[in-house]
């Protein structure tokens, strides 16, 4: 075994992650630009990864967000960008990581229609969800038309 | 500002939201930045060493796999420190080897132990739902608040 000499001590990174119908990782990367001092800013496909000291990576994100506040999302990462232990350039095939974003992208534009509606509605006039935990019992009716359904 | 634990601890929609809310998410980014930040023993990728499940012995029995002991090192920590715990059910993301299974049940076992504010959820399927959920996470944060 080697020693480690960690790199970047007393950083933070955090990706922002866009979905937008009117803002690109583009416009987000540009903006980012303009107000940013002595961060590493990296465009990527689905928004910005920024690294760097945490206030100034907070400020940064608070800064874009207000692009458009219901579409953008912020989340904390733990590898620095480009890591070759975590980079794809490096292993081939998308980061291990890429899988867990992807998946939720599919759900974001749900939190953000969401988000929209909550600014103009009380959290509390919205009926809470159902106790995920609690799992129904089969009724009869149920079961009848199960048996029912079934091939001869 | 109550610090969350949130399942599953890599969500991007929970750190957001929470975040979002005024409060700080406890997520397993912020375990593993630790760890990659810290002087030692090469240990790629996540430098996770042999140390992690000697350390994990604190949450697991030692004939649990080092695996899970290892993982929990992660976890552990963050399932002591945190107030309240932000639960999604239904998360295929998190679904991985059987090591990674074993540590979710242990970590929602955990968490199910301490006696802390616990919202347990399902991913949203449409936007009537994502509404729900959104106000359900909104109203669990703002009653934090007023506990505190």
């Amino acid at each position: 075994m080697t020693d480690y000499q960690p790199a970047h001590v007393g950083t933070v990174t955090k990706y922002v992650v866009v979905e937008s119908f009117t803002v690109t990782p583009a416009d987000l990367a540009v903006r980012a630009y303009e107000i940013s001092q002595g961060v590493m800013i990296k465009e990527t496909c689905f928004g910005l990864v920024i690294m760097g000291r945490e206030e100034e990576v907070n400020r940064i994100t608070n800064e874009v967000r207000k692009l458009d506040p219901d579409h953008i999302f912020v989340k904390d990462r733990g590898f620095p960008p480009g890591d070759p232990r975590r980079c794809r350039a490096n292993l081939g095939g998308a980061r291990p990581g890429f899988h867990g974003i992807e998946y939720e992208m599919t759900i974001l534009p749900y939190i953000s229609h969401a988000l929209e509606t909550l600014a103009t509605r009380d959290a509390k006039t919205v009926p809470a969800p159902a106790d995920v935990r609690t799992r129904p019992k089969l009724d009869i009716y149920t079961l009848k038309k199960m048996i029912d359904a079934q091939e001869p | 500002m109550a610090k969350v634990f949130i399942y599953p601890a890599t969500s991007l929609i929970l750190t957001d939201m929470v975040t979002r809310f005024g409060h700080t998410p406890l997520s397993s980014a912020v375990a593993i930045r630790e760890r990659i930040q810290t002087a030692g023993l090469e240990s790629v990728p996540l430098q996770i060493t042999p140390e992690e499940p000697k350390k994990g012995l604190r949450w697991a029995a030692v004939e649990v796999p080092s695996g899970v002991r290892g993982r929990m090192a992660l976890y552990g920590p963050m399932i002591e420190e945190c107030e309240a715990a932000i639960i999604i059910n239904d998360a295929d993301m998190a679904f991985g080897c059987m090591g990674c299974a074993r540590t979710n049940e242990l970590i929602k076992f955990l968490i199910r132990q301490k006696e802390i504010p616990i919202l347990d959820l399902t991913y949203p399927k449409d936007e009537t739902e994502g509404v729900t959920f959104v106000a359900a996470i909104k109203r669990f944060l703002s009653e934090l608040e007023v506990k505190q």
